[in-house]
């Protein structure tokens, strides 16, 4: 537990200040800068934060696999609650995936939920998955063998998500022929930028919530040690 | 064979042992006493690799297959005969000379007249009984016994005793009891937990 | 070899159990044949053939889930899983041995089911036994290895399922594509695919389940 402040170095209201900055620039560059989508109109813009979010919730998934990992491999005992936090993250972003997703396909298709639409079924699997995770975790009492289910049940999640992905290309082709098509790829100049600057700051965002949460827990665990003591 | 420094172990917030010191030499006979939830099981289920310590440092000085722990729960099958359940513990254990072994051990422990009977039908004393089997049937060089005399009649706590004598000296041994007089004779060592 | 000898004397302490105890292939067959009949008034006249093959695949895999639940409650009982996590052999074992015995009641409960899905719906093609058969692999290795997990928390029978749907859909996906699908094999090399890569992954984690 006293390695935990010396471990990170940005400090916390440095990285907080920086992702509200780099947050704003982004949102200005969203509403302000980039141009109307020339079929979609306006409520394309929501595809710079659903994209972004997605993205992000998939790192977070990562990290908290690659997090249980190093509770299993090297026994590191920061990891367990690094991991968890990782993927509390990352259904947090999951969840905003398939909320602006969901918006995006109500103003793109007239229907608040599309089959068609892989990588929103795709959340929709994960969701699922990582929620059955906290009720295991939940259903555990504290201590090593918690930690380890956790971490085996993370590190599922990493397998899962291109098989699931891979499953449901699969499914499409006889489940339904193929209706609606992405709006293609052409987007360029500000968009581009746009989304270049959409990306970093919810990553950076997401940096920051684990941040944040991981301090909290951190320092929760550190009383309930001392109060042990 | 054993050597503890300042183990302890926590369960989440549950602290079940604290600072615990403790060297058991090979062919120790060492008693481990206390009252109720002062550790005894935690530390004999750390001592037998069921469980890592949360702080302190750990050696035992036994490969898995040299170890024989004798729990509070019998570790055996209810729905197979006792015959079966030692049959799998001896293939799992790769027991030279199974068949004899088990039927050795059986015949010892006042077994062989029951060896089809399903566990379920036994009473407690004579589960213990079979527990006791199951912990002897590889020649385990450490026994680990949590409160080995739990349950047994006055016959079979003879048997026992009689088993742990002949024990005594060739291997080592770990025992925890809430009757420490019963093995004083033989004890080289006590360790007294609060 | 030892291992396989491991692997051996505990699967057939499994199958031992349930010739003994006779709680859960029973069940599965009558569950599996139950399912059959529910389905029958839950699809309306004139449904297509394709909603009976799909079916067909839900009735197994709740099946599967009915034996997986109980794969592990003998071990349970009376902690007997600390008494083979002590033993010499790979912990692995332990995990393979169970596997093999739930797919020896899966197996069994679908020799039954699959000619009564035949005799009241509609027969079924090779392509479909092969899924069957790949899919059941992957059923039971995974939902073993998660089985394992669920019987030692608090919420015990409620979690398997909720653990393992979300990790059965891709098996679902390759079954029914399997039995639908004009040309079958791209589904059954998607269940082969998972079946390695969650068995691999089932098989190497195993021991952190039973161990600290």
């Amino acid at each position: 537990m006293e390695t935990v402040s010396r471990h990170y170095r940005i400090p916390l209201p440095a990285l907080a200040a920086a992702t509200l900055a780099l947050v704003m620039v982004a949102l200005a560059f969203v509403f302000f800068v980039a141009p109307n989508d020339a079929v979609l109109g306006f409520s394309q813009r929501i595809f710079y934060f659903h994209v972004s979010i997605a993205f992000t919730a998939y790192a977070c998934f990562g990290a908290g696999a690659w997090k249980a990992l190093r509770h299993l491999w090297k026994r590191d005992p920061r990891a367990d609650l690094e991991s968890y936090v990782a993927v509390h993250q990352g259904v947090i972003f999951g969840v905003l995936v398939l909320i602006t997703g969901s918006i995006w396909a109500k103003y793109t298709w007239g229907h608040w939920w599309v089959w068609s639409e892989d990588e929103l079924v795709l959340f929709l699997v994960l969701f699922l998955f990582y929620a059955a995770y906290f009720m295991l975790r939940f259903s555990v009492d504290p201590g090593p063998q918690r930690a380890n289910f956790s971490a085996v049940y993370a590190l599922f999640g990493v397998v899962l998500v291109p098989v699931s992905f891979l499953a449901i290309r699969l499914a499409k082709t006889f489940l339904h022929p193929v209706i609606f098509t992405r709006h293609g790829a052409n987007i360029g100049g500000w968009m581009l930028v746009t989304y270049c600057l959409t990306q970093p700051a919810v990553l950076l965002l997401a940096y920051t919530l684990y941040r944040v949460e991981l301090a909290g827990k951190s320092i929760d665990a550190r009383l309930r040690e001392l109060r042990l003591a | 064979m054993i050597r503890a420094r300042k183990v302890g172990k926590r369960f989440g917030e549950k602290r079940a042992l604290r600072g615990v010191d403790l060297d058991v030499a090979g062919g120790a006979f060492a008693v481990v006493t206390g009252p109720n939830g002062s550790g005894k099981t935690t530390l004999l289920r750390l001592c037998a690799g069921l469980a890592l310590p949360t702080e302190g440092e750990l050696e035992v000085d036994a490969p898995r297959a040299s170890v024989g722990y004798l729990a509070h729960e019998p570790l055996v099958y209810r729905e197979l005969s006792a015959l079966e359940n030692l049959d799998l513990y001896g293939r799992l254990y790769h027991v030279p000379e199974r068949r004899e072994r088990i039927g050795m051990l059986l015949e010892r422990f006042g077994l062989w007249e029951v060896r089809h009977d399903r566990v379920v039908s036994y009473s407690r004393g004579m589960t213990q009984r079979l527990a006791l089997c199951r912990v002897l049937l590889h020649g385990p060089e450490l026994l680990v016994l949590d409160e080995p005399y739990t349950a047994l009649d006055a016959a079979g706590a003879e048997l026992l005793d009689a088993q742990l004598a002949e024990l005594r000296g060739a291997q080592t041994v770990l025992v925890s009891t809430h009757d420490p007089d019963r093995v004083a004779p033989l004890a080289t060592q006590h360790l007294a937990l609060a | 070899m030892t291992y396989a000898a491991d692997v051996g004397a505990l699967a057939r302490k499994d199958l031992l159990l349930e010739l003994r105890a006779r709680d859960t292939l029973p069940a599965m067959l009558l569950f599996v044949v139950a399912t059959f009949v529910v389905f029958h008034f839950a699809l309306p006249a004139h449904s297509s053939q394709l909603a009976a093959s799909g079916l067909l695949w839900v009735a197994i895999l709740f099946t599967a889930l009915l034996g997986l639940g109980r794969a592990f409650v003998p071990e349970r009982e009376q902690r007997v899983l600390d008494g083979l996590v002590l033993a010499p052999c790979d912990r692995s074992a332990i995990w393979l041995a169970k596997s093999i015995a739930t797919l020896a009641f899966l197996g069994a409960a679908e020799l039954v089911a699959l000619p009564v899905f035949a005799l009241f719906f509609h027969g079924i093609g090779g392509a479909t036994v092969a899924g069957v058969v790949l899919a059941d692999l992957g059923i039971c290795a995974v939902g073993t290895f998660l089985g394992a997990m669920a019987v030692v928390t608090r919420a015990r029978d409620l979690l398997l399922p909720l653990l393992f749907l979300p990790l059965a859909i891709p098996i679902v996906v390759g079954g029914v594509g399997a039995t639908v699908a004009g040309s079958p094999g791209r589904y059954l090399a998607f269940l082969a695919l998972y079946d390695a890569l969650f068995g691999v992954l089932c098989w190497a984690s195993f021991e952190y389940v039973v161990t600290e």
